[in-house]
């Protein structure tokens, strides 16, 4: 039969022709897995509500308490708690972001940390790797962080979005080929069967292409250059990244000036011409739900419309007069159709 | 084909495959093939189905509570060798989200080995195999593999039921129909039943973390649920909080609970609870959700720097009327007079019985008969006539205990008490002091010489701890069947062992007050029969007194 076999087959023999394993020297995946969970602490901050976990995780990266994460809205908070691996909850110093990558480093008082051994190469694809993360919250306290395994799918640049805007980020990521990127697992780690970090778990977000969720891990060497770059005083604060891409303005909404703590949303003045002014929103309505969620404040609705997707539709729900009318605006168009221009307004 | 062949000839002589990865490869296909012919796929008619996993030779199988909630008392059940079998709701755990459903028509079922879950690591391999999306229309079971991402898990309840507690995290794919099936480790042994996910905004598909319920679990709550009983969870009457120094503290207690009367109070520290040393508040919520109501469990506290050992009684999370509800459908309701059960199909109709506080009281029965037969073989070593206990105190002085078809009667240091067998016993809590002894050893005479069946309403109770004080939760639990006797105006439970020998009685002559709790202690050697070594009784707590019976007075009146 081997006699038989064609000719073509030989470049493929020879392709082939690696050793597949080579598992008898390596730590177990027991020991592996409980040495990198001593690196990675859950991170408390703001948030709570649906859609928007008030928890994501963080990797130590020097025993004197830098912690690498990724930048978000939990950390939006005058409060963050990292809590370690043995139980120990330390309340933490948001050093600085990076808002390319969409990174930040946190500090906190602490010494003699089990800080995590990055490796010192790029992994490919085919690599077998452990993901270890504050996976939905689960472990609390000294609980250990939750231990995926998988492989590299893939090591490609980044296509994605969150919401409605394009992610920032669009450098190389490890593709992975299980579930990692859930509530709560950003900023966790991934690591080899040595237990060498590879990288870190990214932002929940959706591929360009396809709109599926994606699997996806920033390598070592963009999350070290990160965060050399917020050392460097590189990093600006994350409030302004935090601004919507999409606003109110391209509906034609004009909301009332936001001066207090939690600004009731109510409309101010509707740009004629505009989808707003054809659905029959009117000054003076007040805002209460996008979608059907309810918003409570003036913030609060400019994010819950800024996170709808281009092409999906919008629908608010106002009260006018003592009665709820809900008022269907449409597709949210494109942030690049501003249809109706500002200068229109009167 | 010639592609496929090329192929399979190009690694076999292109690829050097180190020998590990091949033996690991092999000793998994092993475990599957181990596994798989013990896996149920459950298949429930319009209210969906799940999976299930056999652990008795004679059928019976564990699956969840919510995979036969809503499918009535039969449902049909598939094994990966091709057949189909009936199958009958034997008993549920609502809040435990566990059931048993037995098998028809074999007794030489292929059975599950279960493991000790507590050495569960994460890291370890393991593999789900089940029915997901109920695709095992060809009773073909789904294998899943993955590793162990986390142990001691608390999840909340979903609702006020569903509470999976101190459960196993997975990453091999949980996805509905998986509900109810098995976790099993590297070695093919069983660990968990799977039965819960964490989903979100991807769909109800698995994203890389499901639970399992635990076999240790599932091994404590065994004997209830195969009692056909609607098996409850257990409390402790009070709640605990993370004290500002981090240990773990009562907040608030119940002054009607038992732990109450036996000690605990606000802000005692929580040092252990049967046996699991407590540092979090999740890891007292793991090791009481475990435990079935009634068990009477070590609790160990500290308070003001001094550590005291208490013995706590385990009240139920849900009134029987709540439990009989949260079964859902009609399981708790009485029949209708003369009606007949239109919705019992034919296959199960003989094994199937309905009854208040009951999934199927068929099986309660089979189990008490169980039980019988076991005291039944203690009887014929026994007195046939009067039973006459003579020795001393351990704390000095004589007794004489004579008990007899019609009357009883006790000589203590202290005086005598003597009760007539017909006599209402809640008005006898004697001798005084006592919580009940006499009654007591009344009921265990006629629990062994009448036999279960006889006296007042017995029945099969489940398991519990053969030694509360001692008890330790894990896969090594020892365990003794239980029954439950209201007879005479007082409810006891009595612990008998696999010999058919009564180890303890608890007798309550008041639902809220202490029973008279008596703990017997048997001769080593001596396979069945004859009279105890002693009997230490107590009531609430305080030592009423420990009899050491002599050797001789075991038989009086020889059969």
């Amino acid at each position: 039969m081997i006699a038989k076999m064609p000719l073509c087959a030989a470049a493929i023999v020879a392709l082939l022709a690696v050793r597949i394993g080579s598992a008898a020297d390596a730590p177990s995946p027991q020991l592996v897995a409980a040495t990198a969970a001593r690196s990675v602490v859950k991170i408390y901050g703001a948030g709570g509500v649906r859609g928007l976990e008030a928890y994501q995780s963080g990797i130590i990266l020097s025993p004197d308490g830098r912690i690498a994460t990724v930048m978000s809205t939990v950390l939006d908070s005058e409060g963050i708690d990292c809590v370690l691996d043995d139980g120990r909850r330390f309340e933490a110093t948001l050093v600085g972001v990076d808002l390319r990558r969409e990174l930040a480093v946190l500090s906190i008082d602490a010494t003699d940390l089990p800080a995590a051994v990055p490796a010192e190469e790029r992994a490919a694809a085919g690599t077998r790797v452990l993901a270890v993360s504050n996976l939905f919250g689960v472990a609390v306290g000294d609980e250990r962080a939750s231990v995926q395994r998988g492989v590299i799918a893939t090591v490609v640049p980044l296509e994605a979005r969150r919401g409605a805007a394009d992610a920032p980020y669009t450098g190389t990521v490890y593709v992975l080929d299980f579930t990692t990127n859930n509530p709560g697992s950003p900023g966790g780690a991934v690591v080899d069967s040595r237990g060498r970090l590879l990288g870190m778990i990214g932002k929940e977000l959706r591929s360009s292409a396809g709109g599926i969720w994606l699997n996806y891990a920033l390598p070592m060497d963009e999350v070290l250059a990160g965060c050399e770059a917020i050392a460097a005083g590189g990093g600006s604060p994350p409030l302004v990244a935090a601004a919507p891409p999409f606003d109110l303005g391209l509906l034609g909404i004009v909301l009332v000036p936001d001066l207090l703590d939690r600004t009731p949303p109510f409309v101010e003045a509707v740009l004629p011409g505009s989808a707003a002014t054809r659905a029959g929103l009117a000054s003076d309505d007040l805002l209460i739900a996008v979608g059907g969620r309810a918003v409570g404040s003036r913030t609060a609705a400019e994010r819950a419309v800024g996170a709808i997707p281009a092409g999906d539709p919008v629908q608010l729900s106002v009260i006018r007069d003592g009665t709820v009318v809900d008022c269907d605006l449409g597709p949210r168009p494109a942030a690049a159709e501003r249809s109706t221009p500002q200068e229109a307004a009167p | 084909m010639a592609a496929v062949m090329m192929a399979a000839a190009t690694i076999a002589i292109g690829v050097e495959v180190d020998p590990v990865v091949l033996e690991a490869q092999q000793a998994r296909i092993e475990a599957i093939r181990r596994a798989t012919p013990a896996a149920v796929s459950i298949f429930a008619g319009e209210s969906g189905g799940g999976s299930g996993v056999l652990l008795t030779r004679d059928g019976f199988a564990a699956t969840n509570f919510h995979v036969v909630q809503s499918a009535g008392p039969a449902v049909t059940c598939g094994l990966a060798d091709g057949r189909l079998y009936d199958a009958v709701l034997v008993g549920i755990d609502p809040t435990g989200d566990l059931a048993v459903v037995r098998l028809l028509g074999r007794d030489d079922f292929p059975v599950a080995e279960m493991a000790d879950s507590d050495r569960v690591q994460v890291g370890d391999e393991c593999f789900a195999i089940g029915n997901p999306f109920l695709l095992g229309t060809d009773l073909q079971p789904s294998v899943s593999a993955g590793i162990v991402s986390g142990v001691h898990r608390y999840q909340f309840p979903a609702g006020t039921i569903l509470e999976y507690t101190d459960c196993i995290q997975v990453d091999a794919a949980i996805n509905p129909g998986n509900s109810g099936g098995g976790l099993f480790d590297a070695a093919g042994r069983l660990i968990g039943i799977n039965g819960r996910a964490s989903f979100e905004k991807r769909g109800r598909v698995n994203v890389g973390a499901g639970y399992a319920i635990s076999a240790n679990q599932v091994r404590n709550f065994l004997g209830g649920l195969r009692s056909g009983r609607l098996c409850d969870h257990a409390t402790l009457g009070a709640r605990v909080a993370t004290a500002v120094d981090g240990r773990v503290v009562v907040s608030d207690i119940l002054e009607s609970s038992d732990a109450w009367r036996r000690g605990l109070r606000y802000d005692d520290e929580i040092v252990s609870l049967a046996g699991r040393p407590v540092r979090t508040v999740n890891a007292f919520k793991n090791v009481l959700g475990i435990l079935p109501a009634g068990w009477q469990v070590p609790l160990v506290i500290r308070r003001d720097g001094r550590r005291q050992d208490l013995l706590v009684r385990l009240h139920g999370v849900h009134s029987p009327a709540k439990l009989a509800a949260l079964a859902g459908g009609d399981a708790g309701d009485e029949p209708r007079a003369g009606g007949d059960e239109p919705k019992v199909p034919a296959a199960v109709r003989e094994v199937y019985e309905r009854r208040a506080g009951f999934a199927n009281h068929h099986f309660n029965v089979v189990e008490r008969d169980r039980v019988a037969a076991g005291l039944a073989a203690v009887r014929d070593s026994l007195p046939d006539g009067p039973w006459v206990m003579e020795g001393r105190l351990a704390a000095g002085g004589e007794f004489r205990i004579e008990l007899s078809d019609a009357t009883a009667s006790i000589d203590l240091p202290t005086g005598t008490s003597t009760l007539a067998v017909d006599d209402e016993f809640d008005r006898q809590p004697l001798p005084p002091g006592s919580g009940g002894l006499l009654p007591a050893l009344v009921l265990w005479r006629r629990l062994v010489v009448e036999g279960p069946a006889a006296v007042g309403q017995t029945i099969f109770w489940g398991t519990a701890p053969r030694q509360p004080a001692t008890f330790a939760a894990g896969a090594s639990a020892d365990l003794v069947d239980v029954l439950e006797s209201a007879v005479a105006g007082v409810v006891a439970r009595c612990g008998v062992d696999a010999s058919g020998r009564v180890v303890w009685i608890d007798l309550w002559t008041s639902p809220d007050g202490d029973p008279c709790e008596l703990r017997l202690t048997w001769p080593v050697g001596d396979a069945a029969g004859g009279m105890p070594a002693s009997i230490d009784a107590s009531c609430g707590g305080e030592p009423f007194a420990t009899l050491l019976l002599d050797a001789a007075a075991a038989v009086e009146s020889p059969r």
